[in-house]
């Protein structure tokens, strides 16, 4: 395919493998903000072939394992409802609520349906006038646009049975509360490719200038996410601290104008929770009052449910990038993709899930024995 | 949040008010709502589509401007390589088979 | 930490206390979900904790494709499967070609060879009678091709709503060769892993068309008789080979999993090795899926002792079912009852047993 094959020769792969290596001096820690970075880094087995140059650490770019267990009991509420169609991407469905999840809920005669565009949901709504279609508009600010534009089709074309439910949340402040932290190790990002496509790269100078990181906007296919952590490990050597971009087929500085605007017209910032690591105060989007009557909160009394997170689930430690998912008591013994404690290993492109299916550290004594079969070929 | 997917814009129209075209993933095609990239777009263009969205075009220059940055450094390397070690093969490459959803063609070995 | 789990409905509030344990999983609860019929390891963990114990016996417990059970002198091979998909017309077929198709395949892959089949169906009401004939018609022109007849059926008949248009149960008797016994639990370390023909067809061609998700594929299902494929394996090659699998529901890596597991092996893939068509890698490129887990009608696994292996790929290449045959990986001794895959990096990944069903995803 084209703009995407040439992005995975393994001859320009490995080649800046070995520059990442010859240029590294010392031992540099990285997070990469996004899931489907992780997705690749670990399905393609950089993590292996690093070695000892670059520590990846997995930023919580995935807004599925990000969203509020509250708020998944709000939506496993809704598709329980009779006249709810309820309608999400894939991501969500096995993600588990306080006690169930979407897939047992559809079990139980809920209308539970993936669509892969949010037009659709709305096409449903309109081709079922006597049903409420409820569409999970969960994201970063990738999927803003998206979920803007058919909230601002419903109003245009005065279609009332549509509702969403918002989970959106945004990267800037998220990366922030990670470098506040006390034990922050991060020494430099690869910033997310697409949430940049929109949002363009202008709000992480400041950051870049603020804690002294070097910051590169990076793609999502194998040579895209080395040729990003050669820029950012040349830039530690050197001891620059800017942003740059690698991703430059897609992401301009003002990232996508148009977008941006029916985003602000249709979402305001607002004050996020983001499970496993708490409030984030202005890091997420809500609907604007003008659009309350497509608000699902608004339209459904939803207010008395809440939840509270289980004890065990150190999401918010892997999410921050404090552990490794390995690194967890219950990863592979209490907590595994059929019984997942909690969302970065349900969701297909959390940390967890991630090792677990592909990198496969697992023991029955907990932290496990470590796969190291064709890996320790290629370390030097 | 990423899984957007690079294809080609086949066709272009409106509908409901809304620039909205085919676009054609490597053989694969769906209907794409265009309203992101409305002023640029053009049939033949290539655009970064997310959930049903496009939300960039593909800019062809600077991909192909990278792209040849890349792999001059991939021979340069060699290059070096061959001279310093002596040997046809970089360190590091276990394998050089092409990634799986890499390869074209309709299967043939 | 582990306690009784108290929390009751979706909207109930708070869980009780602190110490409950986490929310209930997936997979536990007291209803059948889709993901206990996608192959992978809801399936798995249905079989084997409710079927199994109730209907305990030793055919059963092989869990082969099919069962074989000895009449007098005779080994049969007895196998049964049931389609439910939909739609019931797809690109390249119909509900009535993969039901006789895969059943022939079960008994194929035990190395048995065809003597009957029976069939079962459910029919809607309402269900529209010129679409029954032609899905007929596709059952007879399959089996009369393949030179095994349907001797014997029944029909009942749902309310509207009840029986997504049709389903099918085929079930296919076969006689099984005292030389050729390709098993599950036979694969060695040493073995080549083979597989016939370009992956994830099937599942393309009839997801693009019945998850209303909108695309456009030039993809049509790959279902086919392997009888014929397995017989010219089995002419060149018989001895040598250890197991066969049609990797249908779950792909390609259910298929390897299960082996891998029931021989007790790890088998280790080459990820540049694996065929996968352009419009297959792009479908699932844009919805987010993996091939390997991606099912296949008309394509086998044959799991080959090493020095078999160029007579395996020349026997298989010369059937056109079969022209597209390439080795895509190897059986080795550790891990045992994993299943790897080297990438073109040189590094190396996990192909796991899926939970239930692959979703399109957009992360």
């Amino acid at each position: 395919m084209k703009f995407l094959s040439e992005y995975r020769d393994p001859a320009l792969a490995t080649s800046l493998v070995s520059r990442i290596r010859a240029l590294s001096t010392r031992p540099w820690t990285l997070m990469e903000v996004c899931g489907g970075q992780t997705h690749t880094i670990v399905k393609q087995g950089i993590l292996d072939v690093l070695g000892d140059s670059v520590e990846m650490i997995h930023g919580p770019g995935c807004p599925v394992c990000v969203t509020p267990l509250e708020q998944i009991d709000r939506a496993l509420h809704l598709a329980s409802r009779p006249e709810v169609i309820f309608t999400s991407f894939g991501d969500m469905l096995r993600v588990p609520g306080s006690d169930c999840d979407l897939f047992q809920v559809r079990a139980q005669g809920g209308e539970v349906r993936v669509v892969y565009s949010p037009l659709d949901a709305l096409e449903l709504a309109r081709a079922n006038p006597d049903r409420e279609v409820v569409f999970f508009a969960v994201g970063f600010e990738t999927t803003a646009p998206a979920n803007a534009m058919a909230v601002w089709q419903a109003r245009e074309l005065g279609i009332k049975n549509f509702s969403v439910l918002v989970s959106h949340v945004t990267v800037p402040p998220a990366m922030t509360a990670i470098l506040e932290s006390s034990d922050n190790r991060v020494q430099g990002f690869l910033a997310a490719g697409h949430v940049c496509t929109v949002m363009g790269w202008s709000e992480y100078e400041p950051i870049a200038d603020r804690y002294q990181v070097p910051i590169v906007v990076t793609g999502f296919e194998p040579v895209d996410i080395l040729e990003g952590i050669w820029m950012a490990v040349k830039q530690l050597e050197e001891g620059r601290a800017q942003v740059e971009n690698q991703y430059a087929r897609s992401v301009r500085r003002d990232g996508n104008r148009q977008a941006r605007d029916i985003v602000s017209q249709v979402f305001q910032l607002v004050d996020r929770q983001w499970r496993g690591i708490g409030e984030i105060p202005m890091s997420g989007l809500g609907l604007r009052d003008e659009f309350a009557a497509w608000d699902a909160e608004q339209k459904f009394d939803l207010h008395g449910i809440r939840a509270t997170e289980p004890a065990e689930c150190r999401a918010g430690d892997v999410l921050r990038g404090r552990i490794k998912p390995i690194e967890c008591a219950e990863f592979g013994t209490t907590c595994t993709p059929e019984n997942p404690l909690g969302a970065p290993m349900v969701s297909s492109e959390g940390a967890c899930a991630a090792y677990w299916s592909y990198a496969r550290y697992r023991g029955g004594d907990g932290g496990g024995e470590e796969f190291a079969e064709q890996s320790t070929e290629t370390r030097s | 949040m990423c899984l957007g997917i690079p294809g080609q814009v086949v066709e272009m129209y409106g509908a409901e008010g809304l620039p909205m075209g085919i676009v054609d993933f490597g053989g694969v095609r769906r209907e794409v709502c265009l309203a992101y990239v409305a002023d640029e777009v053009e049939v033949g263009n290539y655009a970064i589509v997310h959930v049903g969205f496009a939300i960039s075009l593909v800019d062809e220059d600077e991909a192909l401007r990278t792209y040849e940055a890349l792999k001059e450094l991939d021979q340069l390397d060699e290059l070096e390589w061959m001279s310093e070690i002596g040997s046809g093969r970089p360190p590091g490459v276990v394998s050089d088979s092409a990634e799986l959803a890499d390869r074209v063609g309709d299967g043939s070995p | 930490m582990s306690g009784p789990n108290g929390a009751n409905g979706p909207d109930a509030g708070s869980l009780a206390s602190v110490g409950l344990r986490c929310p209930v999983p997936t997979g536990e609860g007291d209803r059948v979900l889709l993901g206990h019929g996608s192959g992978g390891k809801l399936s798995a963990a249905l079989i084997r904790d409710r079927f199994l114990p109730r209907f305990s016996n030793p055919a059963l417990a092989v869990l082969g494709d099919g069962a074989e059970v000895v009449l007098g002198t005779e080994r049969m091979a007895i196998s049964t499967d049931t389609f439910v998909v939909s739609p019931l017309e797809f690109p390249g077929g119909d509900i009535g070609l993969l039901a006789v198709h895969g059943t022939l395949n079960d008994v194929a892959m035990m190395g048995a060879e065809p003597v009957c089949l029976s069939t079962g169906f459910v029919l809607e009401e309402g269900l529209s009678l010129t679409l029954l004939d032609r899905v007929l018609q596709s059952m007879a022109d399959a089996a009369r091709q393949a030179g095994v007849p349907i001797v014997t059926g029944d029909t009942k008949v749902v309310e509207r709503g009840k029986a997504d248009g049709m389903f099918i149960n085929t079930t296919g008797v076969g006689r099984l060769r005292a030389d050729f016994r390709p098993a599950p639990d036979q694969a060695c370390p040493g073995d080549v892993v083979i597989v016939s023909g370009p992956i994830g067809r099937h599942g393309i061609a009839v997801m693009a068309v019945r998850e209303g998700l909108g695309f456009e594929v030039d993809v049509e299902s790959d279902t086919a008789h392997l009888g014929p494929l397995v017989e010219s394996l089995r002419a060149a090659c018989g001895p040598h080979v250890r197991a066969l699998r049609d990797p249908t529901r779950g792909g390609v890596a259910s298929a390897l999993n299960e082996i891998a597991a029931a021989s007790g092996v790890a088998i280790s893939l080459d990820g540049g090795a694996i065929p996968v068509p352009v419009a297959v890698a792009a479908a699932c490129e844009v919805l987010g899926l993996d091939p390997l887990y991606v099912a296949n009608e008309g394509v086998l696994i044959a799991i080959v002792a090493a020095e078999a292996k160029d007579s395996a790929i020349r026997a298989l290449r010369a059937h056109p079912t079969g022209a597209e045959s390439i080795q895509i990986g190897e059986v080795k001794d550790r891990p045992a009852g994993m299943v790897t895959l080297r990438t073109g990096l040189g590094g190396s990944r996990v192909v796991d047993m899926l939970p239930g069903d692959q979703l399109p995803r957009i992360c």
